[in-house]
């Protein structure tokens, strides 16, 4: 048992299904963990996506395919089923998947219809000996706990938190048949949402707006920004609470919780519940009009005025210094 | 409808952490403790479901410390009808805290489970669906809308920017996502009404969990920040920074 299992969700989109960004983060850690145990990395997917490429490139040594229609979206009670029969075929140390709401919710039912040790979002993942270690954050990432899995185990990881790396091989595809089990719960229904972004947690680059933004009118002035740097767009509760902008778009710790490279809060203050969901960004850039603003404790880089004044001027220089 | 609320007890969210002195757990000298948010808004829609309903009841249940009694008064007083509380002074993993809610709740009869998507000490948004693996139940974490039918519920959850609707068959596990309901607060009358409601003590069945806090550490500290003049000049020095020095552009 030395082995290391990942499993990877793909998205269906217009043109067919693909695998999502946090994929080759998982296959990146998975490599990682697989070398330190002495084993092979196995990826199962599910769906009709055939990816051996790409996987092959970030150090993925064999691909199990699970077909079948009800294998395609993602239902609990299929991906258990798929994932499942995977663990049995592999009998693996540790089974690694991201932490997305998918696969939070995959991997603590599996975890708890297999017995194994379940540690959630963490944001690394080693051996010690033979026992897998991971960090992962609590108390909104106020502080950070070394979980160590005393059985085989199933570990979720946050998308953003391990930089894909590549590992070059050509990974073998094998057929895993799996029945599809009798579904509790069927999909009614799924209405796409307005305005397409991409997944706030998956983004390498945020751009969010607070109160200080001043009504909805000026969220031009968000969106500018975040378009001039290809970034994704975020608010904080208090423009969520005022109806501005949809919860959808909310950071924080009854929002999302993001750590992307670069996350640029605009007329923001700070608040503690609001540092929950970004203080991992790896560099914080903050505009406030109150040099005391608790934002500019956690900022790398604080830009003390008015956001009317600045935003434009940022998206500007933005737009010619990322075209030259 | 008979509806079951698992509820914990947590640090505030404003407070500002300290590392124990074993090296392993949180200095809880001074701490003010909470339901965890997205309980209380289990516990809120719970109570709108077996009004709207006209029948059934709501127990909330917690494992944790005596201390927790404090936080199932609360949900009886927002309107619970009864409360379970398995005692336990020790920190437990997300596996053993499924098990000891398991074992807890026995052979009672419910139509619905409901959690918050996570507790905001943990934060491993993981309970809820261990304890529907553990109970043979289907399981749909981070809900933000719930209405119940006949022998099944009708639940919406936000997946990649896009709703998905879903239909689940009953008994089920779900876990709140914000958006299911705002938490009321106790009015004098449900606190006082709640004195004379019943709550059940039992010591919480521990089991030997999978996993072991080694440490827990403060984040590492983020470096001094660098003030950017608010002018043309200040965005290229930010930009150019950025790009060098951080490599993020
Ligand atoms: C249980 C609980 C959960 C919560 N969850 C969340 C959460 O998930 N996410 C979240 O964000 N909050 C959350 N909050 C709310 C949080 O406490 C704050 O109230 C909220 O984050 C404040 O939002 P804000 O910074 O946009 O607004 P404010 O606090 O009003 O701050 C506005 C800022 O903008 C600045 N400003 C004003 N005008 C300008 C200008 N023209 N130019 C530049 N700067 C300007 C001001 O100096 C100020 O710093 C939660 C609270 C509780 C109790
Ligand atoms: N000790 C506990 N007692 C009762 N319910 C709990 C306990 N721990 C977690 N839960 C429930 O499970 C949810 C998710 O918790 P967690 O997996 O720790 O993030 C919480 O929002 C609660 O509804």
């Amino acid at each position: 048992m030395a082995d290391i299992l990942i499993y990877l969700e793909t998205a269906q989109s217009s043109d067919g299904a693909a695998l999502k960004k946090p994929a080759a983060e998982v296959a990146t850690a998975g490599r990682a963990l697989a070398d330190a145990l002495g084993g092979r990395l196995v990826a199962v997917i599910t769906g009709s996506v055939a990816p051996e490429g790409v996987l092959g490139r970030h150090g993925v040594d064999e691909v199990l395919h699970v077909e079948g229609d009800a294998f395609g979206r993602h239902l609990l009670d299929a991906q258990a089923a798929a994932l499942e029969a995977a663990m049995a075929d592999v009998e693996p140390a540790s089974v690694l998947l991201a932490a997305t709401v998918l696969g939070k919710e995959l991997s603590a039912f599996v975890a708890g219809r297999t017995g194994r040790a379940l540690i959630s979002d963490a944001t690394s993942v080693g051996a010690d000996g033979t026992q897998v270690v991971a960090s992962k954050p609590k108390y909104a990432g106020k502080a950070m706990a070394q979980i160590a899995a005393t059985r085989p185990s199933i570990v979720s990881l946050r998308p953003n938190a391990v930089p894909a790396a590549e590992n070059p091989r050509e990974a073998a595809t094998r057929t895993l048949a799996v029945e599809a089990p009798a579904a509790r719960v069927r999909l009614r229904e799924v209405v796409p949402s307005a305005e397409t972004q991409l997944e706030l947690t998956e983004a390498d680059i945020i751009v969010s707006g607070g109160r200080g933004i001043g009504g909805p009118d000026a969220w031009d002035e968000i969106l500018g920004l975040a378009s001039a740097l290809g970034a994704a767009h975020g608010a904080s509760r208090a423009v969520v609470d005022a109806g501005w902008r949809p919860h959808a778009e909310q950071v924080g710790q009854t929002g999302k919780t993001v750590s992307p490279k670069l996350y640029v809060a605009c007329g923001i203050s700070g608040a503690i519940q609001h540092l929950a969901g970004m203080s991992s960004s790896k560099v914080i850039v903050a505009v406030n009009k109150d040099p005391e603003a608790p934002i500019f404790k956690v900022a790398d880089y604080g830009i003390v005025g008015d956001v009317h004044d600045v935003l434009p001027m940022l998206s500007e220089a933005a737009g010619s210094f990322l075209a030259g | 409808m008979k509806i079951i609320v698992c509820i914990k007890r947590v640090v505030d969210t404003e407070t500002r952490v300290k590392i124990g002195a074993d090296g392993k757990s949180i200095d809880l000298g001074g701490v003010q403790f909470i339901t965890a948010p997205y309980d209380e808004m289990a516990v809120e829609k719970a109570i709108q479901l077996r009004d709207e309903a006209g029948e059934g009841s709501v127990t909330v249940v917690t494992v944790g410390p005596a201390a927790a009694t404090k936080e199932l008064r609360t949900a009886l007083a927002m309107g619970a009808d009864e409360a379970l509380h398995a005692v336990t002074e020790e920190h437990l993993g997300p596996n053993a805290t499924a098990a000891a809610l398991q074992a807890a709740l026995g052979d009672r009869a419910f139509d619905l489970i409901l959690c918050g998507k996570q507790a905001t000490d943990e934060d491993d948004a993981a309970v809820g669906p261990l304890l529907a693996a553990g109970l043979g139940l289907p399981c749909v974490a981070f809900v933000h809308s719930l209405t119940v039918a006949a022998g099944h519920a009708i639940v919406e959850r936000e997946i990649d920017g896009e709703t998905e609707i879903l239909e689940v068959d009953l008994p089920a596990v779900l876990t709140a996502q914000k958006g299911l309901a705002e938490p009321r607060y106790p009015g004098l009358k449900g606190i006082m009404a709640a004195k004379k409601k019943p709550l059940e003590s039992v010591p919480a069945e521990v089991t030997d969990g999978p996993t072991e806090v080694r440490a827990l550490e403060l984040p590492p500290a983020r470096s001094a920040m660098v003030t950017i003049e608010p002018t043309p000049a200040g965005m290229q020095t930010l930009l150019t920074a950025l790009r060098q020095e951080k490599k993020v552009l």
